[in-house]
């Protein structure tokens, strides 16, 4: 069977453009997002089909480009707004933090966000300490946000629709490393639902969770494993706020045992909620200790044999499938 | 006279400014009874901005306000009860009491909220401005922001944007000349009308205690956004007699200052005005007066009798559902 393969980021802008197509009242702002297609290519072809009046450049001005997604989206328009690195969110987290996330729960409800940040994230490229960062943690610990990080260019595009249809501001956390990478893509409009977790592959002796590009490093460790004859399941949040602990509980139930990786710094690491929820629902199902593996707590080096020791690598990952079997 | 408001609404506008002053000075005394918790920060001296801007919009205009924004939301078309509900933080509050004084909101009513964070406003401003006109309505966004609020980025960016998109966006500068303890004089390079210019947006400045000066500059303001020429900036030079927060020492300022002030007082100017043109005879200002005194203290007794939030409505309306 021939299944179509888009890149990932291709299969961003499809998700764009097809919600486009089908609601006049979702558009696109952002740094660059118009002719040049955005920094990386994700908006390519927007421009071209829906003109500057939906796809438009900004200023550089990240806090406006937030807040006035904020104000478009309370007075009837579905906004997209792109942060080009997540590293420039820090520039708009009033926006963010203050406003679109607390604008419902402090009005008593009587209004509607609906209000799709899409950013990328991430290191590897060299980029160094300004422009490598993996700062979803932040984004989880605000009530009122939605959060996901597509691994695949499948999710890449469900989870944009998802996000866009969706009435709250959902961040969608796209890594950078990923927007090159090619998948099975459907034609069809179909959507991956926010807050449910993929089973990336089924196994009985170890739960792997990762995100993002980490369930990809990861997914290539579990190959390595399986000739070890270790079995691992491999589990992709895909949505990191909220958890689908369910999918966790379930998988942990099986196996007795959990890894968790996120590319970010250790401490305050994603890694560590998912690990504080596997204590608080899965506690009596473990037969050892959760194994956390994430970046040093370090600035992001620029050097690329200094950036390559500071993230998790494949070798990490299975060092600590290793030994949580040997606890 | 082009330059004066007709009698009958200058009335209402006169009503209007008695009842926001009337509806801070009852927070006042629900303050010093211990009723209200956290802070609050009234707009007593400032009442002709937001009669003689935000009392002019339609219905189905935008304001986007400040932490001092009761004035602006009773402008908009906003009610008593539910005011002093959410300032109570009861379940008759237009924001079923989990807002509070500084994010009383109404989208209903065109008020995009009061907002705890200086300069947060304007950008929100922006994208209602660009809502409007991507919808191809005339609808028009004031956005009201102080002395302080001028030296935040947020306020550059958002004129920036606004003039390069041609917004129809009205920047109201009330420049209360204190942010918090801070003066102007110590806080504001160059003057908004040098900014306001350096963004190529066209400026008015009108003296905030004379509700016919503010009147008559945002008429013409107003009409200028609303033909999609763009954005303005207005700037109202006023002050409030409280201090930044109710219960501030105010140690910052002499009391000869706020005397000075008081004697502008932007109420009494109306009813001085309203007796000269025969408009209303002392007697019948005092009785309205006595009315709207009335209207408050009713107002504040429903407030008083609304029910506290049920426990669990602290869970409610994080999110909006979403099928998953």
């Amino acid at each position: 069977m021939n299944e179509r393969t888009l890149t990932y980021k291709e299969a961003v802008a499809e998700a764009i453009a097809e919600e486009m197509a089908r609601d006049s009242s979702v558009f696109i702002m952002g740094e660059d997002v118009g002719l040049h297609g955005g920094a990386f290519g994700a908006t390519k072809g927007l421009f071209e089909e829906f003109g500057p009046g939906r796809v438009k450049d900004t200023p550089l001005t990240e806090s406006v480009i937030v807040g006035a997604g904020v104000g478009a989206a309370l007075t009837g328009m579905r906004p997209i707004v792109e942060i080009m690195y997540i590293d420039f969110m820090c520039m708009a987290m009033d926006s963010i933090v203050n406003q679109a996330a607390k604008v419902k729960y402090m009005f008593g409800g009587h209004a509607r966000v609906p209000l799709t940040i899409r950013t990328a994230f991430g290191a590897g490229r060299g980029n160094a300490a300004q422009h490598s960062q993996s700062l979803e943690t932040w984004l989880t610990v605000v009530p009122g946000l939605l959060v996901v990080m597509p691994s695949t260019p499948y999710d890449a595009k469900g989870l944009l629709k998802s996000a866009i249809r969706n009435d709250n501001p959902v961040i969608v956390i796209e890594n950078k490393q990923l927007y090159g990478v090619s998948g099975h893509v459907p034609e069809k409009d179909y959507l991956v639902p926010i807050g449910k977790a993929a089973v990336r592959k089924e196994g009985k002796d170890v739960t792997l969770i990762a995100t993002s590009r980490m369930c990809n490093f990861a997914s290539s460790a579990v190959e390595k494993l399986s000739s070890e004859g270790i079995d691992v399941e491999l589990i992709d949040p895909r949505t990191i706020k909220p958890l689908d602990m369910e999918t966790i509980a379930a998988s942990i139930a099986k196996t007795h045992r959990a890894v968790v990786v996120n590319e970010g710094p250790t401490t305050g690491g994603f890694s560590n909620e998912v690990s504080s929820k596997i204590m608080d629902t899965c506690f009596y199902d473990l037969d050892a200790p959760v194994v956390r593996v994430a970046a040093e707590d370090v600035p992001i080096p620029y050097n690329s044999i200094l950036e390559d020791e500071v993230i998790p690598s494949q070798k990490d990952i299975l060092c600590a499938v290793h030994k949580v079997l040997e606890s | 006279m082009a330059d004066q408001i007709n009698s009958k609404k200058l009335i209402n506008l006169y009503e209007l400014m008695v009842r926001i002053r009337f509806h801070e000075e009852a927070i006042k005394v629900l303050f010093t009874q211990g009723k209200i918790g956290g802070t609050t920060h009234l707009c007593i001296g400032q009442e002709a901005v937001a009669a003689g801007v935000i009392a002019q919009l339609r219905p189905d205009d935008f304001i986007s306000s400040t932490h001092r924004g009761h004035g602006h939301m009773l402008a908009k078309g906003g009610e008593l009860k539910p005011m002093l509900a959410e300032i109570l933080g009861r379940v008759d509050g237009y924001c079923k009491g989990k807002g509070g004084s500084m994010h009383i909101a109404s989208i209903k009513l065109g008020n995009l909220g009061a907002n705890g964070i200086v300069s947060a406003g304007l950008p929100i401003a922006v994208g209602s401005g660009l809502s409007a006109k991507m919808r191809g309505t005339d609808q028009i966004t004031v956005v009201s922001f102080g002395d302080g609020a001028a030296n935040e980025g947020n306020t550059h960016e958002s004129m920036n944007m606004a003039s390069v998109w041609k917004l129809p966006v009205l920047f109201l500068y009330e420049n209360n000349k204190y942010a918090v303890s801070t003066h102007t004089s110590k806080s504001m390079g160059g003057s908004m009308e040098k900014r306001a210019a350096g963004y190529d947006l066209p400026f008015i400045k009108a003296d905030g205690m004379d509700l016919e000066a503010v009147y008559m500059a945002a008429k013409k303001a107003i009409a200028h956004v609303r033909s999609g020429k763009g954005s303005y900036v207005m700037q109202c030079d006023t002050y409030r007699y409280e201090g930044h927060y109710y219960g501030d020492p105010m140690i910052y300022r002499s009391k000869d200052e706020v005397d000075g002030w008081r004697k502008k007082d932007p109420i009494m100017r109306v009813e001085d005005i309203m007796v000269e043109r025969g408009i209303l005879t002392k007697e019948e200002y005092q009785k309205k007066r006595v009315d709207i005194q009335a209207e408050v203290d009713e107002a504040v007794a429903f407030a008083e009798a609304s029910p506290q939030p049920p426990i669990e409505s602290m869970f409610e309306d994080v999110y909006t559902e979403w099928q998953s």
